[in-house]
């Protein structure tokens, strides 16, 4: 028996910013104290709180250290570990008010969240099944095969409401019943893990926090849609996750919960693990199970779809992490539960990953039908230095973006797709006034040119087109006829690609140019960048009032562009300037502007 | 496994490894063990781990032990102090291991704080 449990971080964040060293150092320190029968060390997934990361937490106090070092160590095992003084130092600063010390769960980070997909996340040790079994891991699984009929876990499915949470929304009892529906000698549930949008690592989190959810539900669809067999298809840019799968499903063997005559019942089910090279179509379905299959990751027209011919041409259902994270929670608490959360047409919760210009850059669950105003004011901490909120992109390069003229619309999937936009995976990256839409667009065409598979012509060469258009834009060299051509190609390029990729690759450029069509008519038609980003547009000056003559800009200026004597105003080259903004940073008087 | 019997029996056997995790709330039973030089000197530490292994034997729900800094009786120590929410705070002096068995019993379960182990009656 343990008295005291230290929880460390294992996700992907903070192993990056060292976390396994300090598991090190913490389990060596603990055996040289003396105290390593009394007090165990646990590897979690990920807390969420990813910017103030390395994260510790010390159970039974629940003391949340932020931001370890392996420095601090020896002061967290000296003091608190033996004497039982919590180094309030390193505590997460809004849990320390006025000498009292604040749970966790009433902070802003996660006083607002509901946490369905992650609730094992940073709670558990994934790489032990008994503690997912403690917190009534596999009993979802013994419910469906002792008391249900496969019809009737369908059912609770639908009544759920529950919809794909990998971006398109389908409602997923509906998805298992097609698949239910066809007769074949063999079925396959397959498990979409190619989390592929810039931004988002929620599927790769519940991956490295809480494995085995993911094999329960598996093989409860497996039990729903007559598959005995399933794949999960993950990036190997996720070493984790892969290792913590693999020994979830080995455990799992072990246990007999994956393997011949599951709980008695006569199902048989078992898992395989497939590893994706990172190419973004491999996360469109058809392009995934070709992938699988062993040929290259292309899409292939729908129909058939895969519930009539999917994987090595056999039924098949395709959901993604997220939305099998849901089920094993779906079943023990019913589909009224899940109902009750949400909106009227997106029921339960939805993972989003918060990042760019944000305080608490991380993973948040929260209800369908929280404003965009919450998430990023209150939950997210709003946006440092003070800067104000000028959009929020969501659903990566197939998605767009919401204005602040929107922040106070309930996000669901429905209401999303109205405004142009779409859920997507759920990546939500803020953007300041320091950002230019324009910008940004290209940046998202950038990614899609470069993961075309180059199968069909409206997205291989059509993007290319459309990036070159945008930065035709940005270098101010467009004019308001290539504005109209820019738009006739996003829908051009939209309703004639094959797959998902080209027909949502063009919705960053239709969005922006929705929202923020003034910022595209500045660009061409005042050849001004408005956020001052796009460097072909912005000239830096001195303005020779202010210029003391101190000559430091001229020190720093890495092209010599600067010259003037010294206590005499200086002058910018602007044909040597490479707008590097090193001498704006320099300038102690405000001398310099950038136009 | 092959029923829900032994789903269950390793759940039950896991869950009570990592009480410890658990938010209890405001509602919980606190046991406090002075940890600092004094108590640790006096042998705080096989106090400690009594009461995690008797608790944990026991099955008791709600019941946190942890550890705190010098209470500043130092002559005294190892001292336990027994927080029960709406309830006067109760402290024992001069613990051993041998005696946790018994306050476990009679004040954690049944709920009658053992006198003769308290500070009243031992500085008389």
């Amino acid at each position: 028996m343990y008295r005291s449990h230290v929880l460390v971080c294992g996700g992907t964040g903070c192993t990056s910013s060292n976390s396994s060293a300090i598991i090190e150092a913490l389990e060596a320190q603990i055996a040289e104290k003396g105290l390593s029968e009394e007090i165990k060390v646990i590897r979690t997934g990920c807390f969420g709180l990813c910017a103030l990361g390395p994260i510790m937490i010390v159970y039974p106090e629940g003391s949340f250290y932020s931001q370890v070092t392996v420095d601090d160590v020896p002061e967290i095992v000296e003091e608190h570990l033996l004497k039982g003084r919590i180094v309030t130092r390193l505590l997460y600063d809004e849990t320390v008010q006025k000498d009292e010390i604040k749970s966790l769960r009433e902070t802003e980070f996660y006083s607002k969240q509901n946490r369905v997909a992650l609730r094992n996340c940073g709670v558990i040790d994934p790489e032990d099944i008994d503690e997912y079994i403690a917190y009534d891991g596999y009993q979802a699984l013994a419910k469906c095969l002792n008391e249900y009929t496969p019809e009737q876990v369908i059912q609770i499915v639908k009544d759920s409401g529950l919809r794909g949470r990998g971006g398109g929304g389908f409602p997923t009892g509906l998805k298992w019943s097609f698949t239910a529906a066809n007769q074949a000698d063999q079925k396959y549930v397959v498990c979409n893990a190619d989390e592929g949008d810039p931004g988002a690592f929620m599927d790769r989190s519940v991956l490295e926090g809480d494995p085995h959810c993911i094999v329960e539900a598996m093989a409860i669809c497996g039990y729903a849609t007559g598959a005995t067999e399933g794949y999960v298809y993950v990036r190997a840019e996720y070493p984790i996750a892969v290792k913590r799968l693999n020994i979830a499903i080995e455990q799992a063997r072990e246990y007999g919960l994956l393997g011949k005559n599951i709980f008695d019942s006569g199902f048989d089910f078992d898992l395989h693990v497939r590893l994706g090279a990172g190419a973004f179509v491999c996360g469109e379905e058809t392009a995934l199970m070709t992938s699988i299959e062993g040929n290259r990751g292309e899409p292939r027209p729908r129909p058939p779809y895969p519930a009539v011919k999917g994987l090595f041409a056999k039924p098949t259902t395709e959901n993604n992490v997220e939305t099998f994270a849901n089920i094993p929670q779906i079943i023990l608490n019913g589909a009224d539960w899940f109902a009750s959360m949400g909106t009227e047409k997106s029921k339960g919760t939805k993972v989003f990953a918060l990042g760019g210009k944000i305080k608490n850059t991380g993973l948040v669950e929260i209800p369908m039908g929280t404003t965009l105003r919450e998430i990023i004011e209150e939950i997210g901490g709003g946006i440092p230095n003070g800067k104000k909120f000028k959009a929020a992109q969501t659903g990566g390069p197939s998605g767009g973006c919401i204005p602040a003229s929107l922040m106070d619309t309930p996000i669901d999937y429905d209401n999303l797709t109205a405004i142009g936009c779409m859920m997507g995976s759920g990546g939500l990256i803020v953007m300041d006034e320091d950002n230019c839409m324009v910008d940004i667009a290209k940046f998202f065409l950038d990614f899609t040119v470069d993961e075309s598979c180059g199968k069909c012509t409206p997205c291989r060469v059509g993007t290319k087109r459309l990036r070159e258009m945008l930065e035709k834009i940005t270098d101010g060299k467009a004019t308001l006829e290539d504005l109209d051509k820019l738009e006739e190609l996003c829908h051009y390029i939209k309703e004639n690609s094959l797959c998902g990729l080209g027909q949502t690759a063009p919705n960053p450029v239709l969005a922006t140019l929705k929202f923020f069509r003034d910022e595209y008519v500045a660009h061409i038609v005042d050849k001004t960048c408005p956020a001052g980003v796009c460097k072909k547009l912005v000239s830096y000056s001195i303005v020779a009032d202010k210029c003391k003559g101190c000559t430091a800009c001229a020190r720093k200026c890495p092209v010599g562009a600067i010259s003037g004597t010294v206590k005499q105003p200086h002058v910018i080259d602007k044909d040597k300037c490479v707008k590097c903004g090193v001498c704006m940073e320099t300038c102690k008087f405000n001398a310099i502007v950038k136009k | 496994m092959k029923t829900l019997e032994e789903l269950m029996a390793i759940r039950d056997k896991t869950k009570q490894r990592m009480t410890v995790r658990e938010d209890t709330g405001d509602d919980a039973v606190r046991v406090v063990v002075g940890m600092a030089t004094c108590g640790i000197a006096a042998g705080a530490r096989p106090v400690l781990n009594a009461f995690v292994d008797e608790v944990a034997k026991r099955n008791l729900k709600g019941v946190t032990v942890t550890q705190t800094g010098c209470i500043g009786m130092c002559q005294y120590e190892p001292i336990v102090e027994v927080l029960q929410p709406g309830k006067e705070k109760v402290t024992y002096v001069k613990m051993t291991a041998e005696k946790v068995a018994k306050v476990v019993n009679d004040h954690l379960v049944n709920g009658n704080p053992v006198a003769e182990y308290t500070i009243g009656t031992v500085t008389k």
